[in-house]
């Protein structure tokens, strides 16, 4: 078995795409724990790609460094570029509030505003940024619940809290409040993990209907669903990425002893 | 592709919307920190007067005569000392219970306990010049005729029940001292033995120990600091307790063996004194009474403070 | 042993129910609407109510709150949000410790800076020492309950590109503002029922307040002047208002707790 820095992530025969997002020598800390040891990692726009790995590898916080929250958290550092649309979302002139409208996300709980109802849920990220026109926010709202497959089970109780809504809903409605500001970047931090299976296949569905106008990026340690929606997969362990690959490739015929122990099973 | 340009008039904006926030609340923090500090300064301030005056005498000397400017705060000093010695010997055994039974027992009985916490804490919420009013009608005569009265004739011969019982005086003080700071004592100790690992209960449980061997040999031991702290915590309130004690205490700066005796705290003479100085060397002397008050509060509530602190701090890494 | 410890719990609660139980049977004679209405009477004269003292206490707890409000929802902001900082852990200190401060001291304070600066007791002096009464306790039950507002919130909000002072005042602040009223609530309670520091501030008046820079009432003063008079009609009216104190005590307190009970039993329980 190789070790994982040796590989070089550039040298592979992936069919050429157009990058959203390019991550250069990124590294991120809590502290003095470093828990991303330099990811160097290319995102194909339009496209979703998996980010999979055991509990630990870095994956979580690697997409939190695409959107500039893990820095939020006390003590927490990031090293490196990462590129969107090829500029530096880290250089000193870029206000991370930018590129937080420009990446949403959407986290493993569900986690819409409790004394919010869904209608000012889904327009939160407008009216919390200042936007106030009643038709405007009206039609946001009913546009991103379309885009989230929710306006159908919601249009006739708009103004119930957030909180009364069955839990794949709920994560639907955050999936709708992150697609109401029109980013370009959808983050997915393992979005199913708090679902029952019905609920799960409707997230995913939408996720496929989604990327036509998104790119989505999916943080899963459940490789069945790696391989059921993404295009693209990259195993992360251990803060490093061992194998980037289209996933069919990947799940069928990995490079990397790692990568094939962990896609059978034999790990641990 | 839409490379939306990122306009730094607007990321400015935000920016200072942050800074705003942070500045002005970081102000409000800052105003409590220098509000005790200007507390601390113009006490001493005002008090310049009496401190030139009478310098470390003013601590020691035993006479009180406005008439003649003699100034001397033992008699307060003690009396606050004393009754408020007092309310711990009769408070903290009975804090110690409460907290013992609704951290320990009461999580069996799950109605009983938080109710009980509940009126406990409501007793934290009545007014000290009701704890007073009553004080001064109901427990001094009661505390005269089914307890002074008693101890006098059968132990008399004890120079502390020597005197005639009258009521108010220095043990009412002290009772009624103890009542009032049974709710800090025993929330703070129930938080302190709530804190204690369970495994520590659990390991002298695996050694065949009873209910009560567990908290003896187990809870309290481990949580013995914590609750030093909370026992200081109790002796702040006592020593820092106003209108009450003024209420039963007599008000007579006696030093005397007795508990039966009148007594006079450091806070009594303020209520009762403050706003009737005659002479400017009168007021500065009120104003360092003040200030004796002030110290010794601020050293007891540093104490317990840092005491509880550190328990429970120690507690949240380890749980 | 148990024995003992039931003893302990009998003892702690027994002194309550008398308190209670004495100012209902001493306060319960004094009380009708006159009572409340009208304004105090001299001894002997009948008729006469405690209406000036209540109003005194409504105006000066009144102005207490405007002022302590901002002032510790504040500094609880800063605690929450910049628990690191060194300010932070000296400031949260501080107010620990001022919390349990003696309030007579606070009381010689402000008369030291405003009565001696005015010349005269004030309803304002007495406002600004209850405000300082009330400051810690807003601070802390601010802090507590901005504290348990999930993470997760607070990202979901970040994350939609909302800057962090709007993420605190609007989602923060929003999510835990049942908190923040209980905490107003309970220092109203307390400033209310707080007797020492009026006695170098506010000091009394038996009439209606009619200007801030007056010497002002209020109920408690009215308790313990009332109560240590040696007039039998004084002292019945000085149970009166300890009857109505002590019934708007239990009544905020026993609010509090059920509004606590509801609102953040779910989240207690995950400590």
């Amino acid at each position: 078995m190789r070790p994982a820095e040796e590989i070089d992530v550039s040298d592979r025969s992936l069919p050429p795409f157009h990058e959203k997002i390019e991550t250069r020598g990124l590294k991120a800390s809590f502290g003095s724990n470093m828990v991303l040891k330099g990811i160097d990692l290319r995102i194909p726009e339009n496209k979703i790609t998996a980010v999979m790995g055991p509990s630990g590898c870095g994956k979580t916080t690697f997409v939190r460094c695409l959107n500039r929250l893990h820095e939020l958290t006390p003590g927490a550092t990031v090293e490196g570029e990462a590129l969107l649309d090829g500029k530096d979302i880290y250089d000193k002139s870029v206000d991370p509030v930018d590129i937080r409208r420009r990446v949403g996300m959407v986290f493993q709980k569900p986690n819409p505003f409790p004394t919010m109802s869904i209608f000012s849920n889904v327009v939160a990220g407008l009216t919390l940024n200042g936007v106030r026109g009643k038709e405007v926010l009206e039609r946001t709202a009913e546009r991103s619940l379309r885009a989230a497959y929710l306006w159908d089970e919601v249009k006739d109780k708009l103004g119930n809290s957030g909180a009364s809504l069955s839990g794949g809903q709920q994560q639907r409605l955050c999936i709708a409040r992150a697609l109401a500001v029109e980013p370009d970047v959808l983050l997915m931090d393992e979005p199913c993990s708090a679902l029952d299976p019905t609920a799960t296949a409707k997230i995913e569905e939408l996720m496929t209907m989604l990327k036509h106008d998104y790119t989505i990026i999916i943080v899963t340690h459940n490789m069945q669903q790696a391989s059921r929606v993404a295009d693209y997969t990259g195993f992360f362990y251990l803060g490093k990425l061992v194998e980037f690959d289209e996933t069919a490739r990947l799940f069928e015929n990995p490079r990397e002893e790692l990568t094939e122990r962990y896609i059978t099973g034999k790990f641990g | 592709m839409n490379p939306e340009p990122l306009r730094a008039t607007k990321s400015a904006h935000r920016s200072r919307g942050d800074a705003l926030l942070k500045s002005a609340v970081a102000a409000a923090a800052a105003g409590i920190v220098i509000l005790l500090f200007f507390l601390g300064v113009e006490l001493v301030y005002n008090s310049r007067l009496s401190l030139v005056t009478y310098g470390f005498g003013f601590l020691v000397g035993t006479t009180w005569d406005p008439v003649h400017e003699v100034f001397g705060a033992l008699p307060f000093i003690f009396g606050t000392v004393l009754t408020s010695a007092l309310a711990l010997l009769i408070g903290l055994p009975v804090s110690l219970g409460v907290a013992i039974f609704l951290s320990e027992r009461a999580k069996e009985r799950r109605l009983i306990g938080p109710a009980l916490g509940s009126l406990v804490e409501l007793l934290a919420a009545v007014p000290s010049v009701i704890y007073g009013l009553w004080g001064l009608f109901f427990l001094a005569p009661a505390m005269k005729n089914y307890v002074e009265g008693p101890l006098h004739a059968y132990l008399g011969f004890l120079p502390i029940f020597g005197t005639t019982p009258i009521g108010t005086d220095v043990l009412t003080a002290g009772v009624i001292l103890a009542i009032m700071i049974i709710p800090t004592v025993s929330a703070v100790s129930r938080d302190i033995l709530n804190a204690v690992p369970n495994s520590q209960r659990e390991a002298m449980y695996s050694l065949g120990a009873t209910d009560w061997e567990v908290t003896r040999k187990a809870v309290l031991p481990y949580a013995r600091s914590g609750i030093f702290g909370a026992t200081i915590l109790g002796l702040g309130r006592a020593v820092g307790e106003t209108m009450a004690v003024t209420m039963v205490i007599g008000n007579a700066p006696t030093i005397s063996a007795s508990l039966f005796s009148e007594g006079y705290t450091l806070t009594a003479l303020i209520v009762n004194q403050f706003n009737e100085t005659t002479s400017p060397l009168y007021a500065s002397a009120m104003v360092e009474i003040g200030l004796v008050l002030f110290g010794l509060a601020l050293a007891i509530n540093l104490f317990a403070r840092t005491l509880i602190w550190r328990m429970t701090r120690a507690s949240r890494y380890r749980v | 042993m148990t024995g003992l410890i039931l003893l302990a719990v009998a003892v702690a609660v027994v002194p309550l129910l008398l308190i209670i139980g004495d100012v209902v049977a001493q306060g319960a004679p004094a009380m009708s609407l006159a009572f409340l209405t009208n304004t105090p009477t001299p001894p002997g004269v009948p008729g006469g109510g405690i209406a000036s003292a209540i109003q005194g206490s409504v105006l000066m707890v009144g102005l207490a709150t405007l002022i302590a409000v901002p002032i510790g929802v504040g500094a609880g902001i800063y605690f929450s949000e910049w628990p690191e900082s060194r300010l932070s852990f000296l400031s949260s200190f501080t107010n620990d410790v001022l919390a349990e401060f003696p309030t007579i001291t606070l009381g010689i304070f402000v008369y030291l800076i405003i009565v001696l600066a005015t010349r005269s007791f004030s309803a304002l002096a007495g406002a600004i020492a209850l405000a300082i009464v009330m400051l810690p306790i807003v601070a802390r039950t601010t802090e507590e309950s901005l504290k348990i507002v999930p993470v997760s919130l607070r990202e979901a909000s970040m994350a939609l590109g909302v800057p962090r002072w709007k993420t605190v005042l609007r989602v923060v602040i929003g999510t835990g503002k049942a908190g923040l009223g209980t905490g107003v609530l309970l220092s109203v309670a307390r400033a209310a029922g707080e007797t020492a520091p009026l006695l170098l501030t506010a000091l009394y008046s038996p009439f209606i307040p009619r200007s801030l820079f007056l010497p002002a009432g209020s109920i408690p003063y009215l308790i313990y002047y009332y109560g240590l008079s040696p007039f039998a009609d004084w002292r019945t009216a000085a149970w009166g208002a300890a009857l109505l104190l002590v019934a708007f005590m239990l009544l905020l307190n026993l609010t509090v707790k059920v509004f606590i009970g509801r609102r953040f039993s779910g989240v207690r329980a995950e400590f």
